[in-house]
């Protein structure tokens, strides 16, 4: 009954979607402000339906309701609750239900949290926001229904992949989706804009939040995705180029241009244009990813041909939006003028070069991401494209954005100057060299990444902290520190952030190029040494999992007699799934992770062992989490908060 | 509910890992079929970083676990010990198992176009921004005597 409650809620939710689509669109254009006002609770009870349909799905789960298809396939009795949880989403159709879900969210956000919109504006955005609604619930209906009941119910389920049984991974998906639909918002408020006719400064106040806040997610998806791939699959790997990573990967850099421009939509009145279809490419990269993702036309062929309909569909709702955006764009071109001039050397300037470089790093992605589709189906040939590809057509482009970031950092508005912005930077560029000649006198190979990535690294993390001092003035020492301390939230965000691609940067590279690996065959007793340390083997031994069997070795690891770690790597399997996994154990270390992997027993007896010395894991996630936070600082900037810009612009200004 | 079954028959596929990532746990080298020459290994470790699993989706060699990839590796090894070079021992996998294992396509042929796609887009990119950047310094306002007369005459109020 509950399930039929939740199926009932989601095709209402579609009703109200149409009414949300259509009616206040129309008021807006005949201005009918009872049409407009239908928006707003709209949306409001659109939320409050497919909670409902996803708390019923959720309840399915909970109670292990097996004459459900989606339970049936992906989850079993004996499995943890937090994973039985975890299972809604873990699978195509009710990740889907989480898309729209999260779609609703957005959409009930901007009725409750928009006060300072423009009416009209604010009944355009939401109407936009309901058809995506419209496409995405039909698309869930009509190809992927969660709800569907089977006649013969089995007697348990097919568990959840085993693999997917992972705290990291149960948060994943659902933080890339706030990011993927969170650009929805940007593509609404840009088709809004559009059909408005008008682009100002208070509209990039107005998108930019929305953006910001996506990007945040998004930031964070990856980086739980990434640090799952790094402790689960077992070999310390944390970024593959994988089709999928790519399909997250590519709106995160066009997310990232699109928060830059938007400042300058905001602060100068210009690139108006650029902005508008950067917002809208921007949300169709997240389709396009949604479509990659879901149809497996790119990792697997196979999944394809087999259930065309799910890929098709979502082509067409990718086709619709974006092609009836551009055409908007095309038709729009006019009101689109920018007002504010500005030289070839200004922050403007810095910041088209960042649009550049980082929407040109994502279009690499792109081509190399359907390069093997484009074989496949223009030219017959079975081509791939995988990690050494990738490394050397993007790399260059981060290396070239991390370059200029700290000097266009520091440039003016308007007219700046390289030379005053470099004089500031002279201590920082002399440290970077530093540091980086240090590294490489101190590392054993020859090998110039590592340095050149401290460098680089170095360069982006104090260039950010100049800058955030060069904000506090001339005076003396004291004054600075506190105006340190008073300056802008927006200013902190910045610096936070940029610093965290710093040390991202630095941690790729380091990680590339200091890794210790060795693989060998230990007997149970025996000792090996791993760089400075030295790893015994102690014992292995037979281990009951709650819904799993192991094999669990103990290993010590010490370090010049003295006890650093007692690690347990795990190989284990599940019998449900008929599964096997590798439990990676890791010693986590400010400066370097220690990795053991516990592989097969060998005939000859003893033990396949892998181990890994990852020299700053840690900072390349912590780099992602300043990322983040950075720009959480810069969201809760009074400035940016979602409302307040708005309401210095008087209510009721006629659309131009 | 013909599409449900579908969906489980898909399960063996890539399909549901397939959401999150095409790779599965992989014990990958193993300590027997290495060289034990360090200099031999070394270089058969690189090659086997670039060659794609046939039977995987986006795995190397190096990473994966699947019967063909260890075939694969074992063949590195042994054109390695018989004394081929690196690109004689990539041509003799490519030779059977075909272009697709390549994972850095090489830059010739209409692969160029994969290639010279990035610098080519940021060449575009430049060149309308450098265009765009014209068009908007051009009509910058230009002052006339009286005019510039007027504004020294207001500054000095």
């Amino acid at each position: 009954m509950i399930v039929e409650l939740g199926h009932f809620a989601l095709i209402l939710a579609l009703m109200v979607a149409l009414v949300q689509a259509t009616l206040p669109m129309w008021g807006a254009h005949t201005g009918d402000r009872r049409l407009m006002a239908l928006a707003g609770p709209a949306a409001g009870l659109q939320l409050l339906l497919i909670g409902g349909a996803f708390a019923a799905l959720t309840w399915a789960f909970v109670v292990s309701d097996f004459s459900l298809a989606v339970v049936v396939s992906n989850s079993h009795t004996l499995k943890p609750m937090l994973y039985k949880i975890s299972g809604v989403w873990g699978n195509h159709e009710g990740s889907l239900l989480l898309w729209v879900l999260i779609l609703a969210i957005y959409g009930a956000a901007v009725a409750a949290f928009g006060g300072g919109l423009p009416v009209r504006l604010k009944a355009r955005v939401l109407a936009v926001q309901g058809l995506i609604g419209v496409a995405f619930m039909a698309f869930l209906l009509l190809t992927s229904n969660p709800f569907w009941r089977l006649a013969m119910p089995p007697l348990d389920g097919e568990d959840l992949n085993p693999l997917l049984q992972d705290p990291g991974l149960a948060f994943h998906p659902p933080f890339l989706y706030l990011g993927y639909v969170g650009l929805s918002m940007a593509f609404s408020f840009a088709v809004a804009a559009l059909i408005e006719g008008r682009v100002d400064a208070a509209w990039g106040r107005w998108v930019r939040p929305w953006t910001l806040a996506a990007w945040i997610f998004l930031t964070i998806g990856i980086a739980l995705g990434s640090w799952w791939a790094y402790y689960e699959l077992g070999w310390g790997g944390f970024w593959f180029w994988d089709p999928v990573e790519n399909a997250s990967f590519m709106p995160w850099l066009l997310a990232a241009a699109l928060l830059h421009s938007s400042i300058v939509v905001e602060k100068r009145e210009s690139l108006k244009a650029w902005t508008i279809l950067l917002a809208i490419m921007a949300f169709g990269f997240s389709l396009i990813g949604t479509f990659i993702v879901r149809s497996g036309v790119i990792t697997s062929v196979h999944a394809f041909a087999n259930d065309p309909e799910r890929g098709v569909f979502i082509l067409m709702i990718l086709g619709l939006f974006i092609g009836g955006a551009l055409v908007l764009f095309a038709l729009r071109a006019g009101v689109m003028e920018a007002r504010g001039v500005f030289s070839m050397v200004s922050r403007e300037t810095a910041l088209v070069a960042n649009n550049i470089l980082l929407s040109v790093a994502a279009l690499v992605v792109f081509i190399g991401t359907i390069w093997p589709l484009v074989g496949q189906m223009l030219l017959g040939r079975d081509l791939s494209v995988g990690e050494p590809f990738f490394n050397a057509a993007f790399t260059p482009f981060m290396v070239a954005l991390a370059l200029i970031l700290p000097v266009g950092a520091m440039l003016a508005w308007k007219r700046g100057s390289i030379g005053r912005s470099l004089r500031g930077l002279v201590p920082v560029l002399v440290l970077a060299v530093a540091l980086g000649l240090l590294a490489f006198a101190m590392q054993t190979g020859t090998s110039a990444l590592g340095p050149i990535g401290l460098s680089l690294g170095a360069w982006v993390v104090f260039g950010a902290l100049a800058d955030l001092w060069a904000r506090t003035g001339r005076e003396g020492i004291s004054a600075r520190l506190s105006r340190l301390t008073r300056l802008p939230r927006a200013d902190w965000g910045k610096a936070t952030a940029h610093l965290g691609l710093g040390v991202t940067l630095f941690a790729v590279a380091a990680m590339h190029s200091w890794k210790v690996e060795d693989i060998r065959v230990v007997q149970e007793g025996d000792s090996f040494p791993l760089g400075a340390y030295e790893v015994r083997l102690d014992k292995v031994e037979e281990v009951q999992g709650p819904n799993y069997t192991s094999l669990m070795g103990t290993m010590t690891v010490t370090k010049g007699g003295a006890l650093v770690a007692v690690l347990n790597p795990e190989k284990r399997n599940y019998p449900v799934a008929g599964m096997p996994t590798t439990e990676a154990a890791i010693d986590f270390g400010f400066t370097r992770d220690l990795y053991l992997v516990l592989g097969d027993k060998q005939k000859s007896g003893g033990w396949a062992v892998r181990s890994y010395i990852e020299p700053f894991a840690n900072w390349l996630w912590g780099g992602a989490l300043l990322m983040a936070f950075g720009g959480g600082l810069s969201l809760s900037d009074r400035r940016y908060r979602v409302a307040a810009g708005a309401r210095r612009v008087p209510a009721g200004v006629p659309a131009e | 509910m013909k599409a449900f079954r579908k969906a489980n028959a898909c399960k063996q596929a890539p399909y549901i890992v397939a959401l999150f990532l095409a790779v599965a746990p992989a014990w990958a080298v193993q300590p027997d079929e290495m060289l034990a020459d360090p200099v031999l290994e070394a270089r058969a470790r690189t090659i086997s970083h670039d060659i794609r699993c046939p039977v995987c989706q986006g795995e190397t060699i190096d990473d994966s676990n699947a019967p063909i990839a260890r075939d694969l590796r074992i063949i590195i090894r042994e054109r390695l010990v018989a004394g081929d070079s690196d690109a004689a021992v990539v041509d003799y996998i490519v030779a059977r198992y075909g272009e697709g294992v390549l994972f850095n396509p090489p830059a010739t042929g209409v692969n160029l176009v994969l290639w010279l796609a990035g610098p080519a887009l940021l060449l575009a990119g430049i060149a309308v921004a450098v265009a765009a950047g014209r068009r908007r310094a051009a009509p910058e306002v230009v002052l006339t005597a009286e005019e510039e007369a007027r504004v020294s005459d207001i500054l000095k109020e």
